[in-house]
């Protein structure tokens, strides 16, 4: 029960935060506060027993991302632009998107329910052989590394082709300024800042 | 940053543990939480630190970017190698019971080396985006 009232708490307190960012126009704010919105997810998901992601979650939400758009924020200005804001359809489309999901959690099996499909499929048998015949206590390396290598092999593929995307869009304007400074004079525009 | 010697004596301090501690969440990984992608993002944080409180050019010269470029490409490699070496085993790709004749020694050395190169990824891709985003000075402003 008495998990049930800190997660209660940590949620309202994510949507706290959630409506501070919002509310914000300051980019540095913004950025903080995101990273404590993730950290109260790790600390929710500890809650929850899922321990191994709320350690990404607080190494990756929290720490990294955190650093790396405070990084981005440097080069740009430090305030939002104030817009044009229109409310109605994007308040439209979270009402539809929230109800939809909503009707959909109800329908879910309830948290840790034993005889849930989740639990049924494949689990016991992960359950079963990891600890006894691979010796490996953690069952969730078992499945992210073995039983689900080929996943976690395209996972890492992934973050190798984002890694590769931001070196292309990124690195190489500089090389190319670099190659221009090298032969000088030479006539550039697109600069646009 | 480096004027500041509470940072600078805080960061000479924290470098050597928190990477210690990236290694023990990365090889630890069998038997509590952790594992290759949340070690990779430790260990680049202990980088990224030390760049903070120096500077850009400093930790460039501690991992200098062609290197960390080049390391990217081996974390997949090496998963990637691991599935290659299980094809020639005999196995099934990334079928880790063809490494020994146990298969829960089999299991462990397989699982060990394909978190290996997803921390060594993670790691050098993070470290990456930082000397990118850090670095960037916009297109050419002549």
């Amino acid at each position: 029960m008495s998990a049930l009232f800190v997660n209660i708490f940590l949620v309202s307190m994510m949507v706290v935060i959630a409506i501070l960012v919002l509310r914000s126009r300051r980019l540095f704010a913004v950025i903080v506060m995101s990273g404590a919105y993730s950290l109260i997810s790790a600390a929710m998901f500890v809650n929850l027993d899922a321990v191994d992601v709320a350690f990404t979650e607080a190494a990756v939400g929290a720490g990294i991302s955190t650093v790396l758009l405070l990084a981005a924020m440097a080069r740009l200005p430090a305030e939002e632009k104030p817009g044009s804001v229109n409310v109605i359809a994007p308040l439209a489309v979270c009402i539809l998107a929230g109800a939809m999901l909503i009707s959909a959690v109800l329908t879910l099996p309830d948290f840790g329910d034993p005889n849930a499909p989740a639990h049924q499929h494949v689990a016991p048998r992960y359950l079963a052989e990891s600890d006894a015949k691979l010796h490996i206590p953690n069952v969730v390396t078992t499945v992210l590394a073995s039983y689900r290598g080929f996943d976690t092999l395209g996972e890492t593929i992934v973050i190798f082709a984002a890694g590769l995307g931001v070196l292309l869009i990124l690195g190489a304007p500089q090389r190319r300024k670099n190659r221009k400074e090298d032969d000088d004079n030479e006539p550039h525009s697109g600069g646009e800042r | 940053m480096k004027s500041n010697p509470v940072y600078r004596v805080c960061t000479k301090i924290l470098f050597a543990p928190i990477i210690l501690y990236g290694l023990y969440v990365q090889f630890h990984g069998d038997f509590g939480p952790g594992g290759g992608f949340q070690a990779g993002v430790i260990i680049a944080a202990a980088f990224i630190l030390y760049g903070i409180v120096n500077s850009l050019e400093e930790v460039m010269q501690v991992a200098p970017p062609k290197i960390v470029t080049f390391m990217t490409v081996v974390g997949v490699a090496l998963y990637g190698g691991v599935g290659v070496a299980n094809l020639a085993l005999g196995g099934n790709y990334l079928d880790y019971n063809t490494l020994s004749h146990d298969v829960a020694h089999g299991q462990h050395i397989g699982i060990i080396l394909v978190e290996l190169g997803v921390g060594i990824t993670v790691t050098s891709v993070m470290l990456n985006l930082f000397y990118l985003f850090a670095g960037y000075k916009g297109v050419a402003k002549k």
